[in-house]
């Protein structure tokens, strides 16, 4: 989901990028300062840069209800999560860095509107449960991006997936387990639950980006080894691992069409609201506005305090000089 | 967007012990205005498991590293002196631990 | 209520409210760095208020979800430092930094307390105590002797945060009680060191404590209007559905 929308470079022809291209086919792993065709470098910052903005940005929704999770057990495990994804977006712009540029760059991209993150956190989080949809299926799609992604070509991306990957592992299982006990709670929260599958369900099958036909080129990234799955492929590996947990949960599933292939050994299902998915991308979702203002508002607010602590450094540095 | 920072807080990398008796292993970089901060950083963001028992930070800028042009000559030099290793010889079973 | 009871419930709702203050940040901090050791600090307090609030559930017949869910802001007995609203960065930062200069001692005392639960609850808390106030402290020089606009606002906060540091080190008959029995140190010292230490970082972050009037109630269920907002934003889920587990 995070690769999904990243238009993909041009390949070279020189021999250059001929031995490049032979280290990825050999599984070398490609560093900071090796040579790379510009193409893969740019490629590979508009991917990781738009994945670690997602992470940022992804902290809102959940972020929303940290003041009012209902038990203190909640309210300590939700906050450790969304702060994971405050180390994750800094493990991925810190694996961006090592391409040159700047973490502040990339933030003013975001800020400006320029840089793009993942949609699904342009949906709003409406009720308890929709925290427990976020975690069981918006990172439940997350993790099944990001796995593969432990393998891509570049070293610090790598290296970084396979840390967040490593931390991931718990976020899904407590949003499986917040809409556990609602489904073995009251009628209101099992009917909390379902109104949340409801409206998380289709947004959490766009995540995985267009249908392969419609998607942009992205043939460049997986000979590069920066994409590794088709949208198609993920997309249904997710609804084959998560219908099962659906059906166990008591939740139905809101698609008419859903239906099990025995012949495909894969649930046959619907076609998702694609102009919605684009409507979304394009701004007009429920809450990109305020998304992109809450982090406007947090970096501005907080310009001061960056600029004090440079300005104590500073002070510091010429005082250990000047004895 | 309005007003940003003048300066942009350096990068540091962060060295984690992660057990008594290990080595220290680079785990990953962070920002921080000096030293000091980047310490305190690198507890709060790479040490949230209980992953560690010493942390060291380096200025990124700070770090030589060895040229990727000159990995042939740096590290194929070395592959061909096999006979470094123990296994390079064969020992008889009964002699005993060597 | 017992004094002990008076008395954990107090730590316990210092501790919760001040981690609801703390969690509002998340995901809105300065720096990502700093955004990470906020939650730390967060998940610590939180952590501390299931300790103190387990320790007096049977003797209140109410689980700790219950005391933090269902109690009306009269019956909260936290101070009033811990529940003034995150004005800006620096008022978080000051509202850490008083009530670690307050909180460190506090819980240096209880190692010793001649009750072996809190004893324990305190040989833990107090390591964490003592890495939030490194934090705290540091970032309090750094900003009070930082630009000129960094030290506007941390001069700011102190000036609006430091009358309610009476409430802190207030005192009455159940602390009296428990003092006498060597369950809790003596608030006289606990006053001493907060000033030691308050004097000494102020001094070093090039800021002044105001004197006037000082201010106290949140002990004894007085708060500020803003308590009665804070409890309705986090008790509404387990309110609207008072059957339900969670």
């Amino acid at each position: 989901m995070y690769a999904q929308m990243v238009e993909s470079g041009q390949a070279g022809t020189t021999d250059q990028d001929r031995a490049f291209q032979d280290k990825i086919d050999r599984n070398v792993r490609i560093e900071p300062r090796d040579w790379m065709p510009e193409g893969y470098r740019k490629t590979l910052l508009r991917q990781i840069g738009q994945h670690a903005h997602s992470e940022i940005v992804g902290q809102l929704p959940e972020g929303n209800w940290i003041t009012r999770a209902p038990s203190l057990q909640r309210k300590a495990i939700l906050l450790a999560k969304v702060q994971d994804e405050a180390g994750h977006g800094l493990y991925l712009y810190c694996a961006a860095e090592t391409l040159g540029k700047s973490r502040d760059e990339m933030t003013r991209e975001l800020l400006a509107g320029k840089a793009k993150y993942s949609s699904i956190f342009n949906y709003p989080t409406l009720t308890w449960a929709d925290i427990g949809m976020v975690g069981w299926l918006v990172d439940g799609a997350a993790i099944m991006n990001q796995v593969p992604l432990q393998r891509c070509s570049y070293g610090p991306y790598s290296r970084a997936m396979i840390r967040i990957c490593k931390e991931e592992s718990f976020h899904q299982r407590q949003g499986f387990d917040i809409v556990r006990t609602l489904m073995e709670g009251t009628e209101d929260q099992k009917k909390m639950a379902q109104d949340a599958f409801n409206r998380w369900w289709w947004p959490a099958i766009m995540m995985f980006g267009p249908p392969d036909g419609d998607s942009v080129h992205s043939e460049q990234s997986m000979k590069w080894g920066i994409k590794l799955n088709s949208n198609d492929e993920l997309r249904q590996k997710f609804v084959d691992q998560t219908v099962p947990q659906a059906e166990w949960l008591g939740l139905n599933v809101p698609d008419a069409d859903l239906k099990w292939n025995e012949e495909r050994q894969s649930y046959d299902f619907g076609t998702p609201d694609w102009d919605e998915f684009f409507a979304v991308i394009k701004g007009n979702g429920i809450c990109n506005r305020e998304r992109l203002d809450a982090r406007n508002k947090a970096w501005d607010d907080g310009a001061w305090f960056r600029d004090g602590l440079m300005a104590h450094a500073e002070k510091n540095t010429h005082k250990i000089a000047a004895e | 967007m309005s007003p940003t920072s003048k300066t942009e807080f350096p990068l540091w990398e962060v060295f984690i012990r992660g057990q008594h008796g290990l080595a220290h292993r680079h785990v990953g970089s962070l920002h921080a205005p000096d030293a000091e901060l980047a310490m305190k950083n690198a507890r709060d963001v790479y040490t949230r498991r209980n992953e560690g028992v010493s942390i060291w930070v380096v200025p990124s800028a700070a770090i030589a590293a060895s040229d990727p042009s000159e990995a042939e000559q740096n590290f194929a030099p070395s592959e061909s002196k096999i006979y470094r290793h123990p296994t390079f010889f064969d020992i008889p079973d009964d002699i005993g631990a060597m | 209520m017992t004094p002990f009871a008076t008395f954990c419930l107090r730590m316990g709702d210092n501790a919760l409210i001040l981690g609801q203050r703390t969690g509002e940040w998340c995901g809105h901090a300065p720096v990502l760095e700093e955004d990470i050791a906020f939650a730390n600090m967060g998940l610590d307090l939180i952590g501390q208020t299931q300790q103190w609030f387990g320790m007096i559930a049977e003797e209140l017949g109410q689980s700790p979800d219950k005391l933090a869910f269902f109690r009306g802001e009269r019956e909260y007995l936290n101070t009033l430092l811990v529940e003034q609203p995150n004005t800006d960065f620096a008022h978080a930062l000051m509202r850490q930094y008083l009530f670690d200069a307050w909180h460190l001692p506090m819980l240096e005392g209880l190692v010793t307390s001649s009750n072996q639960q809190i004893a324990e609850l305190a040989a833990k808390a107090v390591k964490e105590v003592r890495y939030h106030i490194d934090r705290s402290r540091d970032l309090i020089i750094r900003l009070g002797d930082g630009s000129d606009e960094s030290h506007r606002r941390m001069q700011d906060a102190l000036d609006w945060l430091w009358p309610f540091t009476a409430d802190l080190l207030a005192r009455d008959d159940a602390d009296a009680a428990l003092v006498a029995e060597g369950v809790i140190p003596e608030g006289e010292r606990i006053a001493t060191r907060f000033a030691q230490e308050t004097a000494e970082t102020f001094a070093k972050a090039t800021l002044t404590a105001p004197e006037g009037p000082r201010r106290t109630g949140g002990r004894t269920g007085n708060h500020s209007e803003h308590m009665g907002y804070l409890l309705a934003v986090m008790q509404s889920v387990p309110r609207a559905h008072p059957d339900a587990r969670w």
